[in-house]
């Protein structure tokens, strides 16, 4: 191959000489609130990430989906501001604001010019503060997640997903539940409910404030502390997450959808936490195995020599609790047992043979080479600094995590498959035109 | 943003953006699904995929990992006008990325077995696409509306035709259309211009320039009355998709469509790499307010395209659980003749440009995203029309939104698509057009 280039010495000097590091500011007021900003200037704009810590695991027992019908409805009314007001207010700006649940956080995130960054950040910090939640916009939200979850349910790769995490996290874990909830939870939720969900749950304490754009940081941290420095609230009790349940068996679900043409598979485990020690070695083996160039290893076997998938990869999210790695593919249905098998096949390997000192090379030099690009835009900062704050990894992470991947060692990385991976212990769900 | 066109017909366009340690190459090509004739419907986007299989310097085992070593990411799509292929990496990967594309360009080998594994992960995709019925909704939808342009089919094409394509087929085209006189190169970037183009030259200047291809031409007759189909098929969930002729990106009624889009449902930008993955400013809007406000339908959206021939302007909508699409359609339809008839008010026109202003700076927040917006104009028409959208948008007038309204939103140049699901377990498919 021609141009003869060492790849790795580029990229090393790219990421240590080019960079000099996000250097946030935080500032944490008295209320707890936790404020982080970065000062970019590529575009005349500002991305504001608050996350809350509340995501549907404070679903109360036995009402999951509670905190996903809060995210529907939050934003359509405070106490000083009408829904078509709030409308009006960020159409008009041209924002976009997207409300996510994961399983720890509820976000607020928009990106704005930054000669609007003043008022919408008011605007955020009220919606967040001092929600109305009208009862007619909680009722129009509820058909909204009715018909979501309708659609989840003609889904193969939504049905195949949901139901290995509820085999990998059962008992009512947290993880183990449908973030939208059910249909019947969702249609007996009242507002009384949502705004004792709210009152309990959303705390400057849990808050993370996030401002990263045009705009210096000593202003952003300002703007940011008036808007939420005289939010008073106590600490909400900690929500205890129950241990993650050990599988020792091989399980295989079907779930048959005949009126679909392509059935999706999901194979899974449950891994590690992210504060494990391992968990740089459980992303380097995730990367060589089920991402790197289109899939990895899997991609390499199931699309690129045996033709069966137009997507396969597997992914890992490490969490609070042991997070999960999954294997998804879509297939075909005469080739769905070829393609498990394929897997297995797979997994097997890694656990025997771990990776070779090549796979781990590119991975590491991909994982430490995508940094600059990973955190090019004002969103994409943003939401690296919302994790390395929820994680607690540092104003610094940015720059420490070329080392981290770069002190992987190949047995530690075949450790990790060995601790988590086997295939007579995957949980396998197909759903999909398959009996 | 510099532009130069190379003696063997290769046009470059060169931008410098110093605010990361970045570079953006794309390579785009004048060749899409509506070059294609019946019989090779899919072609386009399969020779996409086997130019990611190695060529004659880079063997088929190293392509993977190719861009990666450097941090990078590639990737590449076909489209009704066009193909593009892109890698984002650090700077000093700039030789690497042209270096990739130039062998793409001339020296691709469509390998007998790469060519027949790649067939079934292409039929995979389309099975993916189809489990999706809003998309399947959208395939029949097209086809309906369009009765002679090449528009008509989808750009994964038709299961028959991809179940006999050739090997000869695939590289004859890929022949035909991957010529330097046929592609535009777009570097975006920690770049230094002049280095650049040197560099381009290195690896492209000795590519030699091909017959410029000729593409089909074909007009699409002017719709003389409404068209609908019905896809009834076992699903949870009904959809609506009204499609209407619209105008192409150098027609003048271009951007006085983009503003009434914004205003029935939210200024989606003009990136058809970033924009569509960041939902539009809506909830102001007179179609989310018909539709969704008034709790017939749980979303509502709106699709027009910058494209090279006049494609469709498309409103699509999820029907609430128990909600009869006729009540759906109904209200889309009310709306959809008030602007017909009444055109659009002053503060509705200054929010939409005051949105698609916003949207305009948000859709270029990396290089990859500025170098797609250069090279996907070029490719169906102009850059210019890209550089010229903050006034063009700005320029547009009242009066050109109401005649591109009346002009559009006229029922005979409408086409309807219902999915109307059967129950779960039925067991049943039927379509009716």
């Amino acid at each position: 191959m021609s141009p003869d280039h060492r790849a790795s010495d580029v990229v090393l000097r790219t990421s240590a000489a080019a960079r000099s590091g996000l250097n946030p500011a935080r500032t944490v007021l008295d209320n707890r609130a936790v404020l982080l900003t970065k000062a970019t200037h590529t575009t005349p704009a500002v991305t504001v990430n608050l996350a809350i810590r509340a995501g549907s695991i404070a679903d109360p027992t036995g009402l999951p989906g509670m905190t996903w019908l809060l995210s529907r409805a939050i934003d359509r009314g405070t106490v000083t501001r009408a829904a078509a007001d709030i409308a009006e207010e960020l159409d008009g700006r041209g924002i976009t604001l997207t409300i996510t649940v994961t399983r720890h956080l509820f976000s607020l995130v928009c990106t704005c010019l930054a000669d609007d960054f003043e008022p919408v950040l008011a605007l955020l910090g009220e919606i967040l503060m001092s929600p109305s939640l009208p009862a007619e916009e909680i009722a129009t939200r509820k058909g909204e997640v009715i018909t979501a979850i309708r659609q989840d349910e003609d889904s193969p790769a939504v049905r195949a997903t949901e139901a290995l995490m509820a085999l990998l996290y059962p008992a009512g874990h947290p993880y183990g539940r449908r973030t939208k909830g059910s249909i019947d939870v969702v249609e007996r939720l009242t507002r009384a409910q949502l705004l004792q969900l709210h009152a309990d749950r959303f705390a400057p304490s849990e808050l993370t404030a996030v401002v990263v754009g045009d705009v210096e940081t000593a202003r952003a941290a300002d703007v940011a502390a008036r808007v939420f420095d005289g939010w008073r609230k106590p600490v909400p009790a900690p929500i205890a997450l129950p241990p993650v349940a050990l599988v020792n068996e091989r399980r295989r679900v079907v779930i048959p959808m005949m009126n679909k043409a392509q059935a999706d598979i999901a194979y899974g485990f449950t891994t590690v936490t992210r504060g494990d020690p391992a968990y740089y070695a459980f992303w380097l083996m995730n990367n060589a195995f089920g991402q790197y160039a289109i899939g990895g290893r899997l991609g390499d076997s199931i699309r690129e020599r045996q033709g069966m998938a137009y997507y396969v990869s597997s992914s890992l999210d490490a969490n609070v609790a042991p997070g999960p790695l999954v294997i998804r593919a879509g297939i075909s249905p005469a080739n769905v047992d070829r393609a498990v098998a394929s897997i297995d096949e797979e997994v097997g390997r890694l656990v025997r043979e771990g990776l070779t000192p090549k796979e781990l090379d590119e991975s590491r030099r991909y994982l430490i080479g995508s940094i600059p690009r990973a955190l090019e835009t004002n969103a994409a900062i943003a939401n690296f600094l919302q994790t390395a704050e929820f994680f607690g990894l540092g104003l610094d992470y940015d720059m420490r995590l070329p080392e981290l991947l770069g002190a992987v060692t190949l047995d530690e990385v075949t450790e990790a498959a060995r601790r988590a991976l086997d295939p007579d212990r995957a949980t396998v769900v197909i759903a999909g035109p398959y009996e | 943003m510099r532009s130069t066109t190379f003696d063997n017909g290769l046009k470059v366009l060169i931008q410098e953006e110093h605010t990361a340690p970045l570079a953006s190459v794309w390579c785009w090509y004048k060749v899409g699904s509506k070059d294609e004739r019946p019989g090779l419907t899919g072609i386009s986007h399969w020779c996409e995929h086997m130019n990611f299989k190695g060529t004659a310097n880079i063997p088929r085992d190293q392509v993977k990992g190719i861009i990666e070593q450097y941090g990078g990411t590639w990737n590449g799509y076909t489209w009704i006008d066009q193909t593009t292929y892109l890698e984002t990496a650090t700077r000093d990967a700039l030789d690497r990325m042209l270096f990739i594309e130039s062998e793409r360009m001339a020296s691709c080998l469509y390998h007998p077995d790469d060519c027949e594994s790649e067939r079934t992960v292409i039929i995979s995709e389309l099975q993916g696409g189809e489990n999706d019925p809003d998309q399947l909704l959208d395939q029949e939808l097209t086809a309906t509306a369009f009765k002679a342009h090449t528009y008509g089919h989808p750009t994964i094409g038709w299961l028959p035709d991809l179940q006999t394509m050739t090997r000869d087929d695939l590289y004859g085209y890929y022949r035909r259309y991957y010529v330097p006189n046929n592609a535009t190169l777009v570097i975006v970037g920690d770049v230094e211009t002049d280095e650049a183009l040197r560099r381009v030259n290195h690896y492209f200047g000795g590519i030699q320039p091909g017959t410029t291809p000729s593409r089909i031409v074909t007009l699409e007759p002017e719709q003389t009355g409404e068209r609908r189909l019905t896809i009834r098929k076992e699903g949870t969930t009904a959809y609506l998709k009204v499609g209407f002729h619209a105008p192409s990106v150098t027609d003048p009624g271009f951007f006085p469509m983009l503003i009434l889009d914004a205003v029935l449902t939210g200024a989606k930008g003009l990136n058809l790499w970033s924009s569509f993955r960041v939902p539009p400013p809506q909830r102001s809007t007179r179609l989310y307010r018909a539709l969704v406000e008034r709790g017939l339908a749980s979303s509502v959206s709106g699709g027009l395209m910058p494209t090279e021939d006049p494609f469709l302007y498309t409103v699509s909508a999820t029907a609430n659980e128990g909600t009869p699409l006729a009540s759906v359609e109904g209200a889309l339809l009310e709306v959809l003749a008030d602007v017909e008839l009444h055109g659009i008010t002053e503060a509705e026109l200054i929010k939409a440009k005051a949105q698609l202003r916003a949207r305009l700076v948000f859709d270029s927040d990396s290089v990859t995203n500025i170098a797609h917006q250069l090279g996907y104009f070029e490719t169906i028409a102009s850059v210019d029309i890209f550089t010229a959208a903050p006034s063009r948008i700005a320029a547009v007038t009242l009066e050109e939104v109401a005649a591109v309204a009346r002009r559009v939103f006229s029922s005979s140049n409408r086409t309807v698509g219902w999915f109307d699901p059967l129950p779960l377990g039925s067991g049943s498919t039927k379509s009716d057009v």
